[in-house]
């Protein structure tokens, strides 16, 4: 099977990789670049934990291939801090517990990151709805949107000095 | 898999070489929030991925002097993000707004969603219903066709080898012609229709409608344009008995199944009151203009 030679940027770094026509982006993150941040859930779009962002747009990494990945430029949650700086959705994660077993936390910190950088005084039906497409069994999603409305606060009034 | 390929052309010419020429199944790769789902799961086993969103022009919205070109592999988002074509045909933007969550927004296309051929598919009956027809590229050529004659059952389409649609082209309305897409889902995210309805009216100066299309979709095999129920309202303002008209012919359109989203008696009563609804919003859209 012939492997596809792909030259994308991740995280701000230019990265290039070799990948089977099969393998998901998820695959490739995980498997061949041991960027294990991203988590495989339901494997078809639906639960959100593999949520990256796809120049500018968030996207499930299970449901793109590896090889679509050519050019573009990706942001997992490996890149949403800044070295040892928590993005404010990090850290309001971490004021409000908004996670338990920390499995899908990935996909809503990224998620929740893109929304923030697209609309900085969302409502919580706005929250809400953008974050439909991330499923939490632990802690129920009220945690998760308080610590987005809150670190969205955080950014406005960071913002604003 | 054992000889699957992944090719990225991006010219059409090369795409339909590429389709046309795999010994075994080829599928045509936009958003994939499909086709990889079902590359996964083993119900589609290709031998050749073709991923046609290299090819200048195939994402993307143009406006021209008299229509709308949509690029086949366009995704939600930039739908979404297009004023004109929102303004113009809110519906076609409701539909394609209704499919999955952002992540899937930032990726499905109005093309896969299409070719997936879903009853269910929610950005299908308002195409269909503002009359929008596909650009098909294929080895024999380019053709058109209307949307309605793409769909021929559930995960069927009248494409033959080799062919992919690569651009839609939605007219642009008339004075007083408006148009809504209504779904039913139980609840308010991340579903699959039990029935959607599109209604497209156009209305004269006292707002009597002169023009109508009405597209249900998940009551039957494939969307159903409902002329029976378009009748309903050509001629009428919108009042009690035109609203009862429509809501009985669309019922009587419908040819669904009992599935788990719902029941053959319920989805032909939800159809009649997502006609009703959808036909009220789009009247009052047609009348602001």
């Amino acid at each position: 099977m012939a492997k596809t030679h792909v030259s994308t940027v991740i995280n701000g770094e230019p990265v290039e990789f070799l990948c089977e026509p099969q393998q998901t982006l998820l695959d490739v993150l995980r498997d061949e670049l041991n960027l294990t941040g991203s988590k495989e859930g339901c494997s078809s779009g639906d639960c959100g934990a593999c949520t990256v962002i796809c120049d500018g747009n968030i996207t499930c990494s299970c449901l793109m291939l590896g090889a679509e990945a050519e050019g573009r430029s990706i942001t997992t949650v490996e890149g949403i801090a800044q070295g040892d700086h928590l993005h404010p959705v990090q850290q309001k994660f971490l004021e409000h517990a908004a996670l338990q077993c920390g499995f899908c936390t990935p996909g809503f910190i990224v998620a929740a990151k893109a929304l923030l950088d697209e609309n900085k005084n969302p409502t919580e039906e706005e929250t809400r709805y953008w974050l439909a497409g991330n499923l939490c069994r632990c802690t129920g999603y009220d945690k998760i949107i308080r610590a987005v409305l809150d670190a969205a606060a955080v950014m406005r009034a960071e913002a604003a000095e | 898999m054992p000889n699957l390929s992944f090719t990225a052309p991006t010219t059409v010419d090369e795409a339909v070489r590429m389709l046309a020429g795999s010994a075994g199944l080829a599928k045509p790769l936009s958003g994939g929030t499909d086709l990889l789902v079902q590359l996964r799961s083993g119900r589609m086993r290709p031998e050749a991925i073709v991923d046609i969103k290299r090819i200048p022009g195939l994402i993307g919205i143009r406006e021209e002097a008299s229509e709308y070109v949509i690029g086949a592999a366009t995704p939600g988002v930039m739908l979404s993000a297009h004023e004109g074509l929102e303004h113009a045909w809110p519906g076609i933007v409701e539909g394609a707004d209704l499919i999955g969550s952002q992540q899937i927004q930032g990726r499905a296309s109005l093309a896969g969603n299409l070719c997936n051929a879903s009853p269910a598919a929610d950005s299908v009956p308002a195409m269909i219903a503002a009359h929008a027809t596909c650009v098909i590229a294929g080895p024999t050529g380019r053709r058109t066709a209307p949307v309605e004659a793409i769909v021929t059952g559930p995960g069927r389409t009248s494409l033959a080898k080799g062919e992919f649609i690569i651009e839609f082209h939605v007219p642009k309305p008339k004075p007083h012609q408006c148009d809504a897409y209504l779904r039913f889902i139980p609840r308010t995210e991340m579903d699959i229709a039990v029935v959607g309805c599109a209604v497209n009216v156009t209305l004269d100066a006292q707002g009597v409608c002169s023009d109508a299309r009405v597209v249900l979709g998940a009551v039957a095999p494939t969307q159903i344009v409902c002329d029976e129920a378009a009748k309903a309202l050509i001629g009428h303002r919108l009042d009690e008995p035109t609203l009862a008209a429509l809501d009985a012919a669309a019922g009587r359109a419908c040819n669904p199944i009992t599935d788990k989203r719902g029941t053959i008696e319920y989805r032909i009563k939800v159809a009649g009151v997502l006609a009703r609804r959808a036909a009220q919003i789009a009247f009052e859209r047609a009348g602001a203009r």
